[in-house]
């Protein structure tokens, strides 16, 4: 019985070292070799150069905005839809995920087209006499086009955390003579906290690894550090130095989801 | 029995790892041609006709820049036969050993190529040995009329700050210090360190009134009018004024980049009479004539140059101007390993301040 299930989990083997620890393992054989194969620590740390530092630093910067932005728009959100009937809820939460079956370039195009200076919103404006909105190629732009991409990925864990909780802890809280606010605080925010964290780690990686957003929103003139990742390896066809800076963004996204794995046990303990 | 699955599953992994194999094999005993080619960069309706007239199949990739196409040829792990680089990159495909002569006694339809590209290929193909002309343009000013009251001629105007916001620059590498190393007046293809820094500060010193840095999107920007000013390649600037006749191309007085983008037939193609056919096919007047009229970009092919019925597009100064009268155009050319890391380091200082 044993030796069937091994057999049928055979193929996942096979997919996880072929997709992911063989590609793993050429990032790091090139992060850590020069062009003449020789082992080297240099690509990784050409992440302390100038223009690499900088990247990391705005990616950082707009990863943490857009991921301030998406909690506090999605957390008002996910309460009250976890507080309302079933039925409506699922619908609502439908509706939430239906873009995400539309292609995500596609869409992030779609925002192109919409914030262009003689875009449709600006066509819209001046229609109707008010200031136009220029915010194409910004910071602003890049940041919309993050939090509009990566939006369903923070109410989803939130509100499964918020309606996985139990309405007799809250009962019992209002029997003890708590006041809403104070049930809110002591008991229904800290029940959510891990559902706020993985939604803060599923918004907050993407969004600091992008290179195609602000590729498409921000006019190229902002260089985040997925773009100079993207560059080292398209333009300067040098794969050594961009999978060295690979390896340091790999260093965050582990560190992100270090801090979900530990929230995540003490999660548990709730229930 | 433990081991009979094992024996069992194994083997139906191993059919179905031959499968794909076995398709590949009938394949290549059928009779195909693998092309790789720019993207938008032929009438697909020339590729139908190809394959009919010779039953040869036409497999057919393309790709976005030289510096995508290179690695993918250089590791070997696809095998085209016919590929479409441009000049710099053809000098540094031969320079690396990955090209092989082409026969161009079987190429009969080369002599429809009017023989002064065929010069200008030889600043990349000294001894014209390695490429056939495809395509050629030069790299100029779009503007439109109705934002722009004045006559432009210079690259100076991109650094005009009434345009701020209004001017579309090229994403790459090459294209982008071409401007400010031909506004000062040195080779496209310096490699000395003080003038690309020169080239660097002027660039900073114009990102502010940058809208974007693009590279295809220029085209369609000019023509939905988001901005007034943009660097483009001439091939484009004919579909955009057909598009919307405010625009006006122009070629700086300081000179700019003349391309030639040329077929090529890698050293390890599998079937190498098949790209001559391609290729010949490509130089038949008739066919170029279409792919002409379809990408717009500028044919060296003066046979089909003569067949053009519009005369005001035979002889349309953006398509084919008068290269004896035209300020000083200079190809790309290989500048070296170093010399690219530089190019590549300096235009990542100027992308992210």
């Amino acid at each position: 019985m044993k030796n069937k299930k091994n057999l049928l989990a055979f193929p996942y083997l096979l997919w996880s070292a072929g997709f992911i620890i063989i590609p793993l393992c050429m990032i790091f054989f090139y992060g850590f070799t020069d062009k003449t194969n020789r082992f080297t620590f240099a690509n990784v740390v050409s992440i302390v150069e100038g223009e690499n530092l900088k990247a990391l630093g705005i990616s950082i910067l707009l990863a943490l905005i857009a991921t301030l932005i998406c909690v506090l728009l999605s957390y008002p959100l996910a309460y009250i839809l976890s507080g309302s009937g079933m039925k409506q809820s699922g619908f609502m939460i439908f509706v939430f995920i239906l873009p995400m079956w539309m292609n995500f370039l596609l869409r992030t195009l779609a925002w192109q087209t919409l914030l262009e200076k003689n875009g449709v919103i600006n066509m819209i404006l001046h229609f109707l006499h008010l200031p136009v909105l220029n915010i194409i190629n910004t910071p602003y732009a890049i940041v919309l086009g993050m939090v509009y991409n990566f939006l369903p990925f923070m109410i989803l864990p939130l509100y499964n955390a918020l309606s996985k909780i139990d309405p007799s802890v809250i009962e019992a809280a209002r029997d003890l003579g708590a006041n809403s606010f104070q049930t809110f605080v002591n008991v229904i925010f800290p029940l959510s906290i891990p559902g706020l964290i993985s939604g803060i780690t599923m918004v907050s990686v993407p969004a600091l690894t992008t290179f195609v957003i602000s590729d498409m929103l921000g006019g190229g003139k902002i260089l985040l550090i997925g773009n100079v990742i993207e560059q080292e390896f398209k333009q300067a066809n040098n794969w050594h130095v961009g999978s060295g800076l690979s390896i340091v963004l790999m260093l965050f996204i582990l560190l992100a989801m270090g801090l979900t794995a530990k929230y995540d046990k003490e999660g548990g303990s709730y229930f | 029995m433990k081991k009979a699955w094992f024996t069992k599953s194994l083997l139906i992994l191993a059919v179905l790892g031959i499968l794909p194999l076995i398709g590949c094999g009938s394949a290549k005993s059928g009779e195909e041609v693998i092309v790789y080619n720019w993207g938008e960069y032929i009438d697909p309706d020339v590729l139908t006709s190809f394959e009919e007239e010779t039953g040869i199949k036409v497999v057919y990739d393309e790709f976005e820049t030289n510096e995508i196409m290179y690695p993918k040829v250089e590791s070997g792990a696809s095998a085209y036969d016919v590929i479409c680089p441009s000049d710099y990159m053809i000098k540094k495909m031969i320079e690396h050993d990955l090209l092989q002569e082409i026969h161009l006694e079987n190429i009969p339809n080369v002599t429809n190529i009017d023989p002064q590209y065929m010069n200008e290929s030889r600043q990349f193909d000294p001894e014209n040995k390695y490429s056939v002309p495809y395509c050629w343009g030069t790299v100029g000013i779009l503007y439109n009329k109705t934002m722009v009251d004045e006559q432009i001629d210079s690259w100076s105007v991109l650094w005009d700050e009434q345009y701020a916001d209004n001017i579309l620059m090229q994403d790459s590498v090459r294209d982008a210090f071409m401007v400010p190393l031909k506004l000062k007046g040195h080779s496209l293809n310096s490699t000395d360190k003080a003038e690309l820094e020169e080239a660097r500060d002027l660039l900073i010193e114009q990102k502010p009134l940058v809208q974007a840095y693009v590279v295809d999107q220029v085209r369609d920007k000019m023509i939905g009018n988001e901005a007034a000013i943009g660097v483009i390649y001439s091939g484009e600037a004919i579909y955009t004024q057909r598009e919307n006749p405010d625009l006006e191309y122009v070629i700086p007085k300081e000179g700019s980049n003349i391309w030639i983008d040329s077929w090529v037939i890698p050293k390890n193609a599998p079937n190498v009479a098949n790209a001559e056919k391609f290729i010949d096919y490509m130089c038949r007047p008739d066919i170029a004539l279409k792919n002409f009229e379809y990408i717009t970009y500028s044919t060296p092919n003066k046979a089909a140059r003569e067949l053009i019925e519009d005369a005001d597009i035979k002889d349309s100064p953006i398509a084919f101007p008068d290269l004896s009268k035209c300020p000083d155009l200079e190809a790309y050319l290989y500048l070296g390993e170093d010399a690219d890391a530089m190019y590549n380091e300096l235009w990542k200082e100027v992308k992210s301040n």
